[in-house]
C-alpha cells in the first residue's frame, strides 16, 4: 500500500456567481521514501493539491470529491485536532519564499522549538538540542548562535535552510515542497535542491516537489505528475517523461526548454496561455493550444490511458507515441 | 541581500552603540520640536488682546499703564521678550497666571492629576476592550457578533465626543440616576504627593466612569477597526500559513504569531493618539465640569489669561513630544526588523 494516496480529488471554490472547480479527478500516490514531482504552469492546481493534503486550503476552497489516504487513513474526514497531529509532524511543508515564511518578530529558536512542543512532550532544552542538530544537518554554520537570530539577520538561502530544518524537526514521513528554490538566486537554488535530495535519501523521506521547473524535477524526482487546468494530464517515471513525453502539453513544456543547439535560436513555446478556472474549455482543456486537436478532443474529456510506462490523458496518446516525433 | 556580517551577531534587543546614537538623534529632534512649539506658543501672546486690561480694569490711567508695560517688559522687541521667556521656561518658569496670581505651571500641575485620571481610565478602556474585540473580529470576520461590532464602531467613530458625553449624562445620570453627572467626587486618595486619584474609592470611581467612557468613545472603535484590519492582513501572510502548516494550536498562531506583528503598527498609532486624546479632554472635561487641565484651558481662554494659555500649549506639546519619542524608542527596541538608519558604515 502506498504511503499517501490521493484518489479522484476534487476541489472547488464557491464564489458569488459560480463555483470554480480548481481540481477535478486528481489522483496520484507516493510510496515511502519516494520522490514525486508535480509539474505545471501557474494556475494548474499544483499548490492547491499540496495544501489540500494537509487541509490548509485558502478560503473558500473545499474538497468536494475524492479521498486522501495517508497510511490508510482518510485525511479529508479527520477533525482539526487529528489533522494538526499530522500536519507539521508526519507531513511537513516547505514554502516558496523563505523571505516571507519565517515570522519577522520571533527568533529562529522560538520558531523551531514550538514545532517540537506542539507535537510531543519535550523540555525546552531537549528541543533546542534537536533544533541545533537539524540546523547542522542543513549546513547552517554555528547553529547555536543562529538560534538566537531573527530571520532578517539571515540571507535568503540561509532562511530556506532554516525552513527546511524546521520541516525536518519531527522526522516526517513526507515533505511537501512548494517551489522551494524559485525565489532564490540561481546559484543558491542548486545548493538547496541538492540538500533536499540528500536529506530525502538519508532519512528515507518521501518528497512531493511542486515546481514548474522540469530541470529541477529531472534532477530530484523519480516520478512526475504533470497537471493542466486542474487535472492530471500525464504521469510516469521521470526519466521516461523527460525523454519521451506522451501528452502534447508535456511535449510542449519539454520542447520549450533551452537545450544544446538552441543557443541563439528562438525557444519553442506553446501558443496561448492556460485557461483561468472560470473559462476551462469543454472536452480536453488543452485542445485550443494543441497542434493535434480535432473534433474528438473538443467533444469530451479524455480518459487517462496507459502508454508504455506512462499514463496520458490524451485520446491520441497511442498514435502520438508511435509517431515518436521527439 | 543578506545583512552585513558585522551585524549578524548583534542581538537586536540589546542596547548597542547604534541604538544610543539613534536615541540621541531622536532626543535632539524632540528638543527642536519643543523649541518650535514654544516659539509658536509664545507668539500668540501679541494676538490675544491687552493683558493690562485684564489685570487692571478700567480705572487706571494711560500713563500708569505705559509705566507698567515698560516694567513688565511688554514694550521690548519680540525676540528680547522671547529670549526672556525661553530662559525662564527652561528653568521651569512659564510666567504667572493673571487670574490665579500664581505661577502658571503650578496652576496646571494642580489640575494635571484630574486629567491624568481621565486619560488613564480612557486608555485602560481602549486597551482592554480593543485588543480582544479587534482580534475576535479578525479571527471570525463573518460571525454576526463581529459584523455587529463593525457596524456599531462606525457609529461610534461618527458621533462627536461632546454628544456622547451629553447623551450619557442624560441617560445614566439624569434619567436612570446610576452615575454622578459632574465633577470628580469628594473621596479621592493621594497616591503620590500632589496626585490625588479617584480610582481607588467607590465615589471617585463612579465619577470617572462616564467621562472615561465618553473620552474613549471615538478612539475605542478606531482601535478595534485598526487591530481588526491589521490582523486580518497578517492572518493572510505566508508566515502565518507556515505556522499553521507546522501544526501549531490556533491559540499560538493567533496570539503569538499574528498578534505580535499586529501590535507593532498599532503601538505607533497609539502613541500619536495619546496626544489627540489630550485634545479631546478639553471637550470631555467641559461637559462633565471635570476640574482638569482641559477645563482650565477653556477658562483661561475666556479670561484671556495669556501666560496660562501659553503654558498649557507648551505642557501639552511636551506630553505629545515625550510620548512620541518614547514610542519611537520603544518601537525600535522591540521590533527586531527596524533598521536603524544613519549609521555611517
Amino acid at each position: 500500500m502506498a504511503l499517501l494516496e490521493v484518489k479522484n480529488l476534487g476541489i472547488e471554490f464557491p464564489m458569488r456567481r459560480e463555483v470554480l472547480r480548481a481540481l477535478q479527478g486528481v489522483s496520484f500516490s507516493l510510496d515511502a521514501g519516494e520522490r514525486l514531482g508535480i509539474v505545471g504552469e501557474s494556475g494548474a492546481g499544483k499548490s492547491i493539491a499540496a495544501f489540500a493534503i494537509i487541509n490548509l486550503l485558502s478560503k473558500p476552497g473545499r474538497i468536494n470529491a475524492g479521498e486522501i489516504l495517508f497510511e490508510g487513513r482518510d485525511l479529508t474526514v479527520l477533525d482539526d485536532n487529528a489533522m494538526r497531529d499530522i500536519r507539521g509532524n508526519r507531513i511537513s511543508m516547505i514554502f516558496q519564499d523563505p523571505m516571507m515564511t519565517l515570522n519577522p518578530v520571533l527568533t529562529i529558536e522560538t520558531q523551531m522549538i514550538e514545532v517540537l512542543k506542539a507535537h510531543r512532550e519535550i523540555s525546552d532544552n531537549d528541543a533546542r538540542k534537536i533544533a541545533v542538530e537539524k540546523l547542522r544537518e542543513v549546513a547552517i554554520p554555528s547553529p547555536e548562535d543562529r538560534l538566537k537570530s531573527y530571520p532578517h539577520e539571515l540571507s535568503g538561502g540561509q532562511r530556506q535552510r532554516v525552513v527546511i530544518a524546521t520541516a525536518l524537526l519531527t522526522n516526517p514521513s513526507i515533505i511537501i515542497a512548494d517551489e522551494p528554490s524559485t525565489a532564490l538566486d540561481v546559484t543558491i537554488q542548486a545548493g538547496i535542491m541538492a540538500l533536499m535530495l540528500n536529506l530525502c535519501k538519508s532519512h528515507d523521506m518521501g518528497l512531493i516537489l511542486i515546481t514548474h521547473d522540469l530541470a529541477v524535477v529531472s534532477q530530484v524526482t523519480e516520478r512526475v505528475v504533470v497537471m493542466y487546468a486542474g487535472r492530471v494530464v500525464e504521469e510516469g517515471p521521470t526519466a521516461d517523461i523527460v525523454t519521451h513525453p506522451k501528452h502534447p502539453y508535456t511535449r510542449g513544456l519539454i520542447a520549450a526548454l533551452p537545450q544544446e543547439g538552441t543557443a541563439g535560436k528562438r525557444l519553442n513555446q506553446i501558443p496561448g496561455s492556460m485557461p483561468t478556472l472560470d473559462a476551462i474549455p469543454d472536452g480536453c482543456a488543452f485542445h485550443p493550444r494543441c497542434p493535434h486537436a480535432d473534433d474528438v478532443c473538443r467533444a469530451s474529456v479524455p480518459e487517462i490511458v496507459k502508454v508504455g510506462n506512462q499514463f496520458s490523458r490524451c485520446v491520441k496518446a497511442t498514435e502520438l507515441a508511435e509517431e515518436n516525433s521527439l | 541581500m543578506g545583512p552585513p556580517l558585522w551585524r549578524s551577531h548583534v542581538c537586536s534587543r540589546r542596547i548597542t552603540i547604534d541604538y544610543l546614537v539613534f536615541a540621541g538623534q531622536r532626543l535632539l529632534q524632540a528638543t527642536l520640536v519643543m523649541f518650535v512649539i514654544s516659539l509658536i506658543g509664545f507668539s500668540i501672546q501679541d494676538n490675544l488682546g491687552d493683558p493690562l486690561r485684564e489685570l487692571l480694569g478700567q480705572s487706571v490711567s494711560e500713563a500708569e499703564r505705559e509705566a507698567l508695560r515698560d516694567e513688565m517688559g511688554l514694550n521690548d522687541p519680540f525676540f528680547v521678550q522671547y529670549g526672556r521667556f525661553i530662559t525662564n521656561a527652561v528653568q521651569g518658569d512659564l510666567g504667572t497666571s493673571y487670574f490665579f496670581k500664581r505661577p502658571a505651571l503650578q496652576v496646571i500641575a494642580d489640575k494635571f492629576p484630574a486629567t491624568l485620571d481621565l486619560v488613564i481610565g480612557a486608555t485602560l478602556i481602549i486597551v482592554l476592550i480593543s485588543v480582544p474585540v479587534g482580534v475576535y473580529c479578525a479571527i471570525r470576520p463573518n460571525a454576526w457578533l463581529a459584523r455587529a461590532v463593525m457596524g456599531i464602531s462606525i457609529v461610534g467613530i461618527s458621533i462627536p465626543v461632546f454628544l456622547t458625553a451629553i447623551f450619557s449624562i442624560y441617560l445614566f445620570a439624569v434619567t436612570l440616576g446610576w452615575m454622578p453627572s459632574f465633577g470628580r467626587g469628594e473621596d479621592l486618595v493621594e497616591i503620590f504627593p500632589g496626585w490625588k486619584t479617584g480610582f481607588f474609592t467607590k465615589d471617585g470611581f463612579a465619577h470617572l466612569v462616564l467621562p472615561c467612557v465618553s473620552l474613549s468613545s471615538i478612539m475605542l472603535p478606531l482601535f478595534i477597526r485598526l487591530i481588526r484590519s491589521e490582523m486580518r492582513e497578517i492572518l493572510e501572510s505566508e508566515y502565518v500559513r507556515f505556522a499553521w502548516a507546522k501544526g501549531l494550536a490556533p491559540k499560538r498562531v493567533w496570539f503569538l504569531h499574528a498578534l505580535k506583528n499586529t501590535m507593532l503598527p498599532v503601538v505607533t498609532v497609539g502613541g500619536v493618539q495619546i496626544g489627540t486624546m489630550l485634545a479631546y479632554t478639553i471637550l470631555t472635561e467641559t461637559v462633565f465640569q471635570w476640574p482638569g487641565m482641559g477645563f482650565l484651558f477653556l477658562e483661561a481662554v475666556n479670561r484671556v489669561d495669556t501666560p496660562l494659555i501659553i503654558s498649557y500649549i507648551i505642557v501639552v506639546g511636551l506630553i505629545f513630544v515625550v510620548t512620541n519619542t518614547v514610542v519611537d524608542l520603544l518601537y525600535t527596541w522591540v521590533n527586531p526588523t527596524v533598521k536603524i538608519t544613519g549609521r555611517g558604515r
